[in-house]
């Protein structure tokens, strides 16, 4: 379907325009609102006397000067040491990437090249463990981790993350290796190559679109974990998202609100940059399955 | 690819998931059908200068040394799953007996924990998947209809919802619907009541959760059915515009067709990732009147004394249910691969 558009009657132009238009409000507004809120205090974010001081920031311009405050950011940032918070999940997220993406393309390569049956139950394995929601597996965790005295570090969360990401890192890769034609490395073989050096040399090269749009969602696994990143760290090493759901419990009774809205939209911040750069990619991946199906 | 190519080639991804995904799911097993040690008990003779009596106080040596031998506690077979804060057999039994309607069985049900938190689950996996499907739909079809360069600028603001952390999105909605937020504050203008709070009653709870889970999945639909509307055979769409069908029998007779398996492989993963239902829970705050089963489970495992038995049979029931749901994605994966080969 190009576009209907000119031959549609004007009516049903604007219902349909008009359509978009609210559900771009729905889905954006929210953020934009907490956007401009996070600068200004509590009393005008959450405006008893009148909703536009929340546009004007009247009782910020009463208690800083100005209509903009960064108090919220040097709270939650400086006072409250969401600076760690933030460190540690770079460093989880990295680490997920790098390490999921290694072992994945690997699994996924062979997957996709081996013509045995096992392959097939292999992959319903992993899509039995994709269903899985991963808070039911933590309390299998817990005990053994206590015991071997590993609970609560970083690396014990990624390699945690790193297999809970396998199923679908197992499954994207699966299905774009398949679109790679297997004559590519049949042909480096019949060269001489072993299967890894065919690998390494022919497939690796042109592998890219696919791992860069399966790298994207175990970014996304990764970042956006609260259930296993809550349980599993210690609080020191608490990543962002947890770190929040701990700041509600402590600064609802200390009245600082704003610490929060800052550190939420601090959060924000680094995915709204990653959908406008990888857009194309995250539609590509979502679409993958589906219209593979 | 040989056997042994393959193995070396899955062995550290196979390892990954065997270790932390395969041994968890025997390990919560186990951890289902034991409970705690009880305390060992010993009694000790304390004498006062009027009389010597006999007293019964905890062994904490002789405690410690048993749950550090055996962690995982003494063997009690099905009974976690059958207390009161799971399948909880025996007040169901008493509900059943000594109500008099359905109504008020309904009632006595929703005050145990486990049914509780089943009610909203299902409530929500129920009336989120089909809400979200049709929004999606409608959003696909109005944005399909726009102007070429609109076009990337809409499916980035529209993917938003969907990109932004669970628990993070839920608590931007909670601070807007808070009474003194402007969602809140407005409806509370609108409605002419100024003591609605979204947050007092269970029903509007409920109402306020679903409503972010279907702004949070619909950019998911939207985005697979405007792939699928791409591939709209026009020929057909052509052909059905020359023998005169109207918009909208166009829609249901040419485009609803076209994207109906798109429509189940939509439903199938929502229903699975409904189904867990549990971050809103947390940003909305929403615990005293809406709980979900791994709201439980993490309920169970943060508080100060972790319940790790009960989590698990909680666990185990959350994973019998997502089997049921999985069933249907399972034999749709099996028919394809035996069409296939």
């Amino acid at each position: 379907m190009t576009s209907m558009s000119p031959k549609k009657p004007l009516g049903l132009r604007l219902l349909s325009n008009g359509f978009v238009i609210i559900w771009l409000i729905l889905a954006v507004f929210p953020f934009m609102w907490t956007l401009w809120g996070s600068f200004k205090v509590e009393l005008d974010f959450f405006s008893i006397a009148d909703w536009t001081n929340a546009l004007t920031g009247e009782r910020t311009i009463i208690t800083y000067g100005e209509a903009f405050t960064g108090a919220g950011y040097e709270g939650a940032w400086i006072q409250k040491e969401f600076w760690k918070a933030g460190l540690n999940t770079a460093i989880v997220c990295v680490f997920v990437v790098c390490i999921s993406l290694t072992i994945g393309t690997l699994g996924g390569y062979a997957l996709s090249r081996s013509s045995f049956r096992y392959t097939f139950w292999l992959l319903i394995i992993a899509l039995i463990f994709r269903a899985m929601p991963p808070i039911t597996l933590v309390s299998g965790y817990l005990l053994p981790f206590f015991e071997w005295n590993v609970w609560g570090l970083l690396p014990t969360t990624i390699v945690v993350l790193v297999a809970i990401n396998q199923p679908f890192t197992l499954w994207m890769l699966h299905s774009f290796f398949q679109k790679i034609p297997k004559e590519l490395d049949e042909s480096a073989k019949v060269d001489g190559c072993t299967q890894f050096q065919a690998f390494r040399n022919v497939i690796i090269p042109v592998m890219w679109p696919g791992v860069v749009t399966t790298g994207l969602f175990s970014f996304l696994l990764a970042y956006n974990d609260f259930a296993v990143t809550s349980m599993l760290l210690a609080q020191d090493n608490q990543t962002m998202v947890p770190k929040i759901a701990s700041f509600l419990g402590t600064t609802q009774t200390e009245g600082n609100v704003m610490f929060a809205v800052a550190a939420v939209v601090s959060a924000t911040a680094p995915l709204f940059i990653l959908v406008m750069f990888f857009q194309r990619q995250i539609v590509g991946g979502l679409t993958a399955g589906a219209v593979k199906g | 690819m040989k056997h042994k190519t393959f193995f070396w080639f899955f062995l550290p991804t196979g390892l990954a998931m065997l270790l932390f995904i395969a041994f968890p799911i025997t390990s919560v097993f186990t951890q289902s059908v034991h409970a705690p040690h009880d305390a060992i008990l010993i009694s000790v003779e304390t004498c006062d200068p009027f009389a010597c009596k006999q007293e019964l106080t905890q062994d904490s040596q002789a405690t410690r040394l048993l749950r550090d031998t055996a962690p995982l506690g003494q063997w009690v077979g099905l009974q976690v799953y059958f207390d009161r804060s799971h399948l909880a057999v025996n007040e169901v039994a008493d509900a059943w007996r000594s109500s008099d309607g359905m109504g008020e069985f309904v009632g006595k049900l929703n005050n145990l924990p486990f049914y509780r938190a089943m009610g909203f689950t299902l409530t929500y996996t129920f009336t989120v998947t089909p809400l979200l499907i049709i929004l999606g739909f409608m959003i696909a079809v109005a944005v399909n209809s726009l102007h070429r360069h609109l076009k990337g600028l809409v499916i980035f603001f529209s993917l938003l919802p969907m990109i932004v952390t669970p628990l993070i999105g839920s608590l931007i909605l909670f601070w807007m619907i808070d009474s003194r937020g402007i969602v809140g504050n407005g409806l509370q203008w609108l409605l002419e009541d100024p003591h609605l709070s979204l947050k007092a009653s269970t029903g509007l709870t409920w109402i306020t959760l679903i409503v972010y889970g279907v702004w949070h999945a619909a950019p998911f639909a939207f985005v697979v059915f405007y792939a699928g509307l791409q591939t709209l055979p026009q020929d057909t769409l052509e052909s059905s515009k020359i023998d005169g069908a109207s918009r909208m029998q166009q829609i249901r007779y040419v485009i609803i067709p076209h994207l109906m398996p798109l429509v189940t492989f939509v439903a199938l993963i929502q229903l699975m990732d409904n189904f867990r239902v549990f971050e809103p829970i947390v940003g909305f705050n929403a615990e005293a009147h809406a709980t979900s089963l791994s709201w439980i489970i993490f309920n169970d495992l943060a508080g100060e004394t972790r319940l790790l038995s009960s989590a698990a049979a909680t666990s185990v029931l959350t994973i019998l249910g997502v089997s049921i749901l999985l069933s249907p994605v399972l034999v749709r994966t099996w028919r394809d691969f035996k069409e296939k080969s």
